[in-house]
Parts: C-alpha cells; sequence; structure tokens
C-alpha cells in the first residue's frame, strides 16, 4: 500500500524542537515557561494521536523533510511499533513534565531553563527515532538525543556527575561512533540503501559471518539499550534529578535504544534471514545473561534509583530476547513490553523521587516504615513493581505472558527457565521495599508523623500512571493493537 | 659514464641542490639555512635556464627579422630563461623575508643559533 | 563586465593591496572597512561566477587574449568555482572578524596587516583558478610569502615558527617548480589542458613519472601532509588572531586542491592511481597522519595548537580520499575540504574569542565558559560536534563519503582510522566541555576584555550556523559540483 504523505509526523517531532525558543525566552517567567512546556507537549501528543486511527487501519504515513545527500534522506514513516513507541513517549512527556514541576521547584533546583529546553529536545530525538524511515535518520536523532541528555544527566554540576556524565557519553558516544556508524556505512555500501524494509534490506547472498558481525555491531553499538556489558552507564546516569531518570532512563533513552535494536532486527536484516543463519540464538543468550546477571544484582543495591536502574537493564533485556526469539508471539510480547515497562517504570521512579522530595531519602535501608506516611505513594510503588515483575493486575502481566508464549511456540526451553527465574528475582528485589514500607513495629520505623506526601504536582502523575497500569491489564489496547500490526 | 657527462648540467643541478638542502635541514645557525634555501633555489633556476639551451644555437633575438620563418634550432629556448626571470623576483623576495625574520629572531633572543633559541624558549 | 569576472576575481584584490596603503594613510579605522569592501566584492565576483559555470558550463578566459598554450589560461570549471566561493566566502568572514583582533593585537601594523591579507586571498583565489602550471608556481609563491608575513606580525615565538614555515614552504614550492621543469621538458608546455593533452602519450617515461613525484612531494609539504607536518603547528599558533582565522582555514585546503587539480587535470587519474602499491602506500600514509595528529592534538594544552593538530589529522582525512581513487572517496575528499575549512573557520574564530576575552588560547583559559560566553560555546558545541561527525552538521556527511569510499575500496585501515580519530575527538572536545561546563571560572584568570564586540561575534556565529545550513544542504554541492568533477572510469 502507498503511504499517505502527511507533514504531521515532522510536526510531531519539530513541536518540542521549537519549544526551545519560547522556553529560553520565557526563563524570567517560570510559569508561562512550563506552560509552553505543556503546551508543547499536548499538542505533541495530539499530533500523534491524530495519526494513530490510520495506523491501526494498516496505513503508513510518510513525510520527506530533506534529502540530504542522493540516496540519503531524512525521512519519517510512522507505522505501528514507531506509533506505538511514539505513543509512550509522548503520553509519559506530559505527565513528566507535571512531575517536574513538582520535582524541580520543590528542591530548588538551579538552571530549571536550561533543563525544560533540553528535555524538550530529548522529546524531539525520541519521536524522531520512533518515525524514523531509514537508519541514518534514526541515527540522526540517536546522537541527538544523546548530546540533549548530556546536560540534564549532569545536571547539578558536581563531581560526581562530572564522572557519570563522562561515563555516559563514553559508552553512548563511543559505541555509537565506533560501531553504529561503520555498520551503518556497511549495510549502505552492501545493500545500497538504508531504508527500513518489512523484509529487512540484506539477504542471504552475504556471508553468515558478515551479517552476524553487523548485527552485532549494531546490537552493541545501540548501547541505549543497556545490554551487557554496554550497561555500566544506566546506573551512573542516576545522578540526574529523577524526573530525568524517570522518563528518559526508563523510558526515552533506553527504549530508545531496544527500539533501533527491534528496527534493525526487524527492518535492516528480517527476520527470516536471522533464523536462515541461525543468529537469533546468540543474541538471546546475550539478552539471558544480561536479564539474569542484572536482576542479580539489583537484588544487591541498597539505593533505590540504582535498583531500579538495574531492575530497567534486566527489563531492557526481555525486549530484546522478545525479538531475538524469532516467533512472532515473542516479539509481540516484546514489543508491548516497551509501552508496560514504561508505565510501570515510570510509576516507580515516580514514587522514588516523590519520597526524596518529602524525605531526603535515597537508600532503601532507610526507608522502613514509610508506607505508614506515605500511604498513597507506596500504593503505587506496589502497582509499580507488579507491572515490572509481570503479575495481574497489571499491563505487565500480558506482555509477560505472550513472552512465555512466544518461548514455547520456539520451543526455547532454556529461554522459557530464565524468564521465569527472572521474575522470581523480579519480585525478590521489589517486594520487600514494600513489605518494610509498611510491615514494621512502630519502634523499627524511622519516620516522624511530621512527613507527609510530596505535594500534588508530584503525587498527581505518579498516581495517574499507575493507574494506567492497571487500566492496560483490562484494555491493553491500542499497544496490543499496534504490536500485532507490527510483527510481521 | 658518458651519460654523466652528457647530461653534466643536471649533475650539477643535482649537486647544488643537495647542498641547498643540506644547510637548510642540518645547519643550526638560521642565516646559513638562509643562504641553502638561496642555493637550492638558484640550483633549480640553472636547471631550467640549461634545458633551453641547446648546441650551437645563440640568444634568441631574430638576426634577420624579415626573414619568411624563424628557424628555431638556431635559437636557444626563451621560454624558461623568461619563467626564471620572475622565479629569480619570487627567490629575491623569499630570501628578503626570510632575512628580515631572522633579524627580528635575533631581536627577540639575541642569538641566531637554532638550538639557543630553542633553549631560551623552554626556559620561558 | 560579466565576461571578465575570471580576470576581476584576481585584479580586484590586487590592486586593493595597493589601495589599501592610501586608505591606512587617511585613516587606520578606514583599512578594516576597505578590506571587507574589497572581500564583499569578491565574494560577489565568485558568486557571479557560480552561475555562469552553473549556466554555461567550463569557462576558458584568456588573459590578455593570447591563444591557450602559449598565453596564461584562467579555467572555471565546478571544481574551482566550488572554491573561489569558499576561499572568498572564509576571507570575507575573516577579514569582518578581524577588526577588533587587529585593534587589540597589532594596532601598530594595521595597514601592512590589511595589505598582506588582501594580497594573500588574491594568491589563494589566484592558485585556484589558473589554468597554468607554472602561473600557479607564481600564486603559491605570493600566498606562501604574504603568509610567512602575517604570522610574523604576532609576537615572540612567532618568528621562529615563521622562519620554519619559509624554509619548509621555499623547499615545496621548489619541488614543484622542479617537477614542472620536467614536465616542460618532455612536453614543452606549461598549459594544464595542453598538457593533459601531450602527457598520455609520455606516461612510460621515467622522467614523468619523476615530475609527478616531485610535484607531489612539494604539494605535501604546504598542506603539511605527514610527515612534512612538522612546520604548521607552531606557525599556525603564535600567529595573530586575526591571522589564524584567515590562514588556518584556507591555505592547506587550497594546497588538496591543487594536489587534485594536478591529479584530474594534469595528469589522468589513470597514471595517479595506476600502481596499487603506490595507492596503497598513501593510503597508509594518511592513516598514519590521521593517528598522529589526532593523538597529538589530544596531549595539546594550547587550544590553538590543540586545533593545529587536528588540522593535520584532516588533512590526512583528505589525501586518503583522494587516494583510495574511487568515486565515493573523492567526493568525499572533495566535500570534505570545503567542510573542513568551515570547521576550522568556526574553531579559530572561537578561539580568537576566547583570546580576546582572557588575553591566552590555553584550554584552561575555557574554565566556566558556558556561563560566561553562552554564544560562544554555543558556537564551539557545534563546530565541535561537527569535528566529530555527527549529523547534520558538515561534519558528518564528507566523513561519510569518505568512509564509503574507503570500504567500497576496502580498506579498512582508512575506516579504522576515521572512526579512531572521531572518536578522539569525542573525547578532546567533550573533555573541554566539561571543563567548560563543570568547572568555575579560575578567579586568578586575568580578564583582558570586554565582551567580544558584534564584528566577532557575528560570524562566530553565522560560521556555526552555516556548518548545519551547509550540511543540510550536502546534495546540492554533491549534486550540481562535485560530480561533475570525477573523471569518467571512477
Amino acid at each position: 500500500m502507498e503511504p499517505l504523505v502527511s507533514i504531521k509526523p515532522f510536526l510531531a517531532v519539530m513541536v518540542s524542537l521549537l519549544a526551545v525558543v519560547p522556553i529560553l525566552l520565557l526563563r524570567s517567567w517560570p510559569n508561562l515557561r512550563e506552560a509552553v512546556t505543556f503546551l508543547a507537549g499536548f499538542v505533541k501528543w495530539g499530533l500523534v494521536l491524530s495519526m494513530l486511527g490510520p495506523v491501526l487501519d494498516g496505513m503508513q504515513i510518510e513525510y520527506t523533510a530533506a534529502e540530504v545527500l542522493p540516496g540519503l534522506p531524512i525521512r519519517l514513516r510512522v507505522d505501528a511499533l514507531g506509533m506505538l513507541f511514539a505513543l509512550v513517549a509522548s503520553t509519559l512527556w506530559i505527565v513528566t513534565s507535571a512531575y517536574s514541576v513538582g520535582y524541580m521547584r520543590s528542591l530548588k533546583e538551579h538552571s530549571q531553563t536550561r533543563y525544560f529546553v533540553f528535555f524538550s529536545v530529548a522529546l524531539s530525538a525520541t519521536i524522531g527515532v520512533a518515525f524514523a524511515a531509514n537508519l541514518f535518520t534514526l541515527y540522526l536523532f540517536y546522537e541527538l538525543l544523546s548530546l540533549a541528555t548530556y546536560p540534564l544527566v549532569t545536571h547539578h554540576q558536581n563531581q560526581e556527575a562530572k564522572r557519570s556524565g563522562r561515563k555516559y557519553l563514553t559508552y553512548i558516544l563511543g559505541t555509537s561512533i565506533g560501531l553504529v556508524l561503520p555498520g551503518m556505512l556497511m549495510v549502505f555500501s552492501l545493500s545500497g540503501t538504508l531504508d527500513f524494509q518489512p523484509g529487512g534490506i540484506l539477504n542471504e547472498q552475504f556471508s553468515k559471518g558478515l551479517i552476524g558481525l553487523l548485527l552485532f555491531m549494531f546490537v552493541f553499538g545501540f548501547a541505549k539499550a543497556g545490554l551487557m556489558p554496554f550497561h555500566a552507564w544506566l546506573p551512573a546516569a542516576m545522578v540526574a534529578p529523577t524526573p530525568v531518570s524517570a522518563l528518559l532512563h526508563a523510558v526515552a533513552v533506553v527504549k530508545v535504544g531496544v527500539f533501533s535494536i527491534l528496527r534493525i532486527v526487524t527492518g535492516v536484516f528480517g527476520m527470516d534471514l536471522l533464523g536462515t543463519f541461525n543468529l537469533g540464538q546468540g543474541l538471546a543468550y546475550i539478552a539471558a545473561v544480561t536479564i539474569v546477571v542484572a536482576s542479580l544484582v539489583a537484588l544487591t543495591q541498597d539505593g533505590l534509583k540504582r535498583r531500579l536502574a538495574f531492575s530497567t537493564i534486566g527489563q531492557l533485556a526481555y525486549i530484546i530476547l522478545g525479538a531475538a526469539m524469532l516467533s512472532p508471539k515473542a516479539l509481540t510480547g516484546g514489543m508491548v513490553h516497551i509501552a508496560m515497562h514504561a508505565f510501570g517504570k515510570i510509576t516507580l521512579f515516580f514514587c522514588a523521587g516523590a519520597i526524596f522530595v518529602a524525605t531526603g531519602k535515597k537508600n532503601v535501608s532507610e526507608m522502613v516504615g514509610i508506607g505508614r506516611r506515605m500511604p498513597i505513594t507506596m500504593g503505587a510503588f506496589l502497582v509499580g513493581a507488579l507491572a515490572v515483575i509481570g503479575l495481574p493486575p497489571t499491563g505487565g502481566f500480558i506482555s509477560k505472558w505472550y513472552l512465555v508464549l512466544g518461548s514455547m511456540e520456539a520451543g526455547q526451553s532454556l529461554m522459557l527457565g530464565v524468564l521465569l527465574f527472572s521474575s522470581l528475582l523480579n519480585a525478590g528485589y521489589f517486594l520487600p521495599v514494600f513489605y518494610r514500607a509498611f510491615f514494621c513495629t512502630p519502634e523499627e520505623a524511622l519516620f516522624e508523623n511530621q512527613v507527609k506526601e510530596a505535594p500534588a504536582w508530584c503525587l498527581v502523575p505518579l498516581v495517574g500512571t499507575a493507574g494506567v497500569s492497571i487500566l492496560l491489564f483490562f484494555y491493553p489496547q491500542p499497544f496490543f493493537g499496534l504490536a500485532q500490526l507490527a510483527v510481521p | 659514464m658518458e651519460t654523466l657527462i652528457a647530461k653534466y648540467n643536471y649533475w650539477i643541478y643535482t649537486l647544488l641542490m643537495m647542498v641547498g638542502l643540506y644547510a637548510m635541514l642540518a645547519k643550526n645557525n638560521l642565516v646559513k639555512k638562509v643562504i641553502g634555501m638561496s642555493i637550492f633555489q638558484t640550483a633549480i633556476i640553472i636547471f631550467y635556464v640549461s634545458i633551453g639551451a641547446k648546441e650551437g644555437a645563440t640568444i634568441p633575438i631574430l638576426m634577420h627579422s624579415h626573414e619568411e620563418t624563424v628557424r628555431t634550432v638556431e635559437y636557444v629556448n626563451p621560454l624558461p630563461h623568461v619563467l626564471m626571470l620572475t622565479a629569480i623576483v619570487v627567490s629575491v623576495a623569499t630570501l628578503g623575508v626570510a632575512l628580515s625574520i631572522a633579524l627580528r629572531i635575533h631581536q627577540e633572543y639575541g642569538t641566531l643559533e637554532e638550538e639557543e633559541i630553542l633553549d631560551q624558549i623552554q626556559g620561558l | 563586465m560579466n565576461d571578465q569576472l575570471p580576470a576581476l576575481i584576481i585584479v580586484l584584490p590586487l590592486v586593493s593591496a595597493l589601495l589599501v596603503n592610501i586608505a591606512g594613510r587617511v585613516g587606520r579605522s578606514y583599512c578594516w572597512l576597505f578590506t571587507v569592501l574589497v572581500m564583499t566584492a569578491v565574494t560577489g565576483c565568485a558568486l557571479g561566477l557560480v552561475s555562469r559555470v552553473m549556466t554555461q558550463g567550463i569557462i576558458h578566459y584568456r588573459l590578455g587574449g593570447w591563444p591557450a598554450p602559449v598565453g596564461i589560461e584562467y579555467v572555471v570549471d565546478h571544481l574551482n568555482v566550488l572554491m573561489l566561493v569558499l576561499i572568498s566566502a572564509v576571507s570575507l568572514v575573516a577579514a569582518i572578524y578581524s577588526g577588533p583582533a587587529v585593534q587589540r593585537e597589532i594596532p601598530e601594523q594595521t595597514t601592512s596587516f590589511y595589505t598582506l591579507f588582501i594580497l594573500l586571498v588574491a594568491g589563494l583565489l589566484g592558485m585556484t583558478i589558473t589554468g597554468d602550471a607554472f602561473n600557479l608556481y607564481v600564486l603559491v609563491e605570493i600566498s606562501a610569502l604574504t603568509g610567512y608575513g602575517l604570522i610574523a606580525l604576532g609576537q615572540g615565538r612567532a618568528f621562529l615558527a615563521s622562519f620554519n614555515y619559509i624554509i619548509m614552504g621555499t623547499v615545496g614550492a621548489c619541488f614543484y617548480l622542479l617537477g614542472v621543469g620536467h614536465l616542460y621538458i618532455k612536453t614543452g608546455s606549461l598549459n594544464m589542458k595542453d598538457l593533459y593533452q601531450l602527457l598520455p602519450s609520455l606516461y612510460s617515461s621515467e622522467t614523468i613519472a619523476v615530475a609527478f613525484i616531485l610535484i607531489l612531494a612539494g604539494v605535501w609539504a604546504k598542506m603539511a601532509f605527514f610527515p612534512l607536518h612538522t612546520w604548521l603547528p607552531n606557525a599556525y599558533t603564535y600567529a595573530p588572531t586575526a591571522t589564524s582565522a584567515l590562514v588556518a582555514p584556507l591555505m592547506t585546503k587550497v594546497s588538496v586542491y591543487v594536489m587534485i587539480r594536478i591529479i584530474f587535470s594534469v595528469f589522468s587519474p589513470e597514471f595517479a592511481f595506476h600502481i596499487s602499491a603506490v595507492r596503497h602506500l598513501v593510503v597508509w600514509m594518511a592513516v598514519v597522519g590521521i593517528v598522529t595528529g589526532s593523538v597529538m592534538a589530544l596531549l595539546q594544552t594550547d587550544f590553538k595548537k590543540m586545533l593545529t593538530y587536528l588540522i593535520i589529522a584532516e588533512v590526512g582525512y583528505m589525501v586518503g580520499g583522494v587516494w583510495l581513487a574511487n568515486r565515493a572517496g573523492i567526493t568525499g575528499a572533495v566535500l570534505h575540504v570545503i567542510n573542513d575549512a568551515l570547521m576550522t573557520l568556526s574553531l579559530f574564530l572561537v578561539a580568537g574569542v576566547v583570546t580576546y576575552r582572557t588575553g591566552g588560547h590555553q584550554v584552561r583559559n575555557l574554565q566556566g565558559f558556558y556561563r560566561i560566553m553562552p554564544w560562544t560555546m554555543a558556537a564551539f558545541t557545534l563546530a565541535a560536534l561537527s569535528m566529530i561527525g555527527v549529523p547534520p552538521t558538515v561534519g558528518f556527511f564528507s566523513k561519510w563519503y569518505l568512509m564509503l569510499g574507503a570500504i567500497h575500496g576496502a580498506q579498512w585501515h582508512f575506516v579504522a582510522a576515521l572512526v579512531f580519530s572521531s572518536l578522539m575527538n569525542a573525547l578532546l572536545f567533550f573533555r573541554i566541555m566539561e571543563m567548560a561546563f563543570f568547572d568555575a571560572p579560575d578567579p586568578a584568570q586575568a580578564w583582558v576584555g570586554p565582551e567580544a564586540p558584534v564584528s566577532m561575534m557575528a560570524p562566530v556565529l553565522g560560521t556555526a550556523v552555516g556548518l548545519l545550513a551547509v550540511g543540510l544542504n550536502s546534495r546540492v554541492i554533491v549534486d550540481r559540483f562535485i560530480q561533475f568533477v570525477i573523471p569518467a572510469g571512477l
């Protein structure tokens, strides 16, 4: 089918980039400045939603912004997978903006204008990756995202931020320049195009060694996906203000990584080619190791945000495992997990931030008895945890269910074991936090009566995302529908 | 041996060039380097001038200006000579610039020995 | 008038170089205005030539009306019209920028500075436009001699640096002249087009091979191709701010152009590239040059010196790209001539602003600069990203072609060198950005200047925006110009 030509995807990308100008101009009027952020957020969301209908009807929407070099256009194409991701990101941006206002103002953070500016740019880049029609466009926005998030990660501008920022860029930029860029060029020189095609653009005429080399250049090159051994930047990035960790390092940045890998696997290599050369298995092993090791490490972390970060590394590997098993059901599960994990994990980060705003505590061991003072927050925490573990009544159950089904469909009993074992570990590192927050003797409780819930700007978003997590269990559309459309 | 003698002009210019190059690279004194540079440039001028020469030919001024045809074998090729007028101008200009800069260096460091200058720079 | 553009673009600056002295007599400040006006006019001429080349194709202009093999011919084709625009535009930007810098650093020599400035531009434009091998030599020397002078206007170490440059530059020019002499012995011609037609029957001659090697060696010395690069770092570092803004972006790039011109329009690619061992050797030299340049840049504490080593690495990009001897590689090399000129210009303009504000050009002078001079740092960040090769800045697109060419030619070491250099640049520039972002300004810092004036900031920001604008329009440059440059059969 001929794709629909419309400028909407381009506008959806640009709106938050253009919002930078008014945000900068209104830097002396914080309320107006944040109003711009919200306005841009809603416009973006509206644009994405307006394209949802046609995409669910099986249409694709395309827009070529510029042909920068012959055969190398900046082109956007909205398909089901891209729509799924863009929908998650643009929805959560609005929620996170509200949360940011509460968080940043409560803590009286400095340089808030810079913060909101780069947040906007990061969102543009995220949507750009989601809608990229070819590898070049994807790379362009991928790099933009890396750079735009650097000032956010290093927001505090102290020594720790400097160290972490260095690590962040070394991993992210080092791999994208060192592996993705040459990989991209090799693909271009082999196939003459970088356009994502449903069946892939490489074929069997190339040797297995070459295809395998390229696959791993991309898989490790997109280090934002956090596959081991290129994961260490993610825990380091937790020095950022919590809204940044919440949206970017649970949703936008890391999902851009896995999304890119999914795009490469489906659009550049093609599932069939990987199946023919039996390359999925290798990828599956890497993902499985990452899942188990990350979950084990998460158990040992006392810093709540670091624990969440390692959990994220594990969960991202689920999505890659979904693609690596080369079964339609597993792939569906992986794609849906992008959305389900996003809502669950962002809730957890919001909770961590709310606790920090209300009490200044960052470590799990210091949170004994907090549930009695902040019951709403900790209630939402439970919902988020269930979503990540994959238990009903949350959306996480659906994606995990499909991953399990997929592993059975593909006859991967080892992977099935990994999935189940890891779910157990997930429960092992989340539920104690919840348990000790509520169930402790009055003497053990570390909090005095004065401690109250965080301000409404923080509280409402986290209740909202927790609510959506539950809602997605009963009504997994449109994400489920989009994923099914996206699976070849 | 014969080619050696027959093409003696090439040997001379090569020799001169090497002398110049050696002075430029190996000499420590800046003025000696400038002299080397001059020798080097002159070598090339000699090369050009010599390739215009022909056996038994004379300077390129037409002796019988109303003759129908100019017999080129009778005259040396004037073009390389003309080119070298330009090259000489260039080399004089280069020499001038180089010497004036050497002068400024002497004012700045009080010496023209490269090693001593470098020592002073290190010491700064 | 329009027909005389090829001559006008040279004659105009040549005459103006004399006239600027009169302006200097009237009042020093007029020199700047006069130079800016001249450069604007020259840029106008260059743009006029672009439209003529695009509508009418290659222009042959006979100086004095003498027909080609006897008289000197100026030729404007798709390759050098790009260079003419580049040179005149960069000179215009550098001229605008030079005002406050000259006033601060070398007020006494204002008139001489602008005389040399305009002459240098005339020389560079001449090197680009001429179709005569000997005329090229003269113009090379014009630009070189003025360059020595401009560099020697600096203080302290500038003199010695300029002196070493003279030695190396003269050796380079002489080698070139010697090579041309050998060509003349065999063909009796100096016109490039004539040579191009006469040479193929003589390709087996050893004299021609010697001529080619001599010319190449000469041009390499001029462009500071590894290992003939040693003169460059000091010369460009200790030159006055206004000088390095003009010299650093243009001199090496024009020499690369000359190399391309010699290979394509005097010799032919078949001759130049027919021995694969030689081809590979040059690519290897480029690789070593890129790696050395990048590593040396990393070791510098002087900001300007660091940039000069990057120039050396970038020269490796271009020479290597040409000697990949395939379409993509040469496209990349030509594109990189333009892109690298813009990037280098941008970076040296920033370095100049830093010098203007802090009185020094050490890396540590940049501490806390994101807070002090956010606009300058925005420009710097863009230029740095371009050097790293992040799309959609210019640096990415030429690197794209260069890498593609290397992959086509299976020159994996060249791919590795390009990747390595990109990573080194990332390391290098982010180290500086980190310092400018995190560290507080040094309280002991002697702030010698106020905020840089508009005439400096406008070029800085304009060039930075240019990096994006040109990058996004790379296709125009490739499709409308570069593709006509590459000889058939490659």
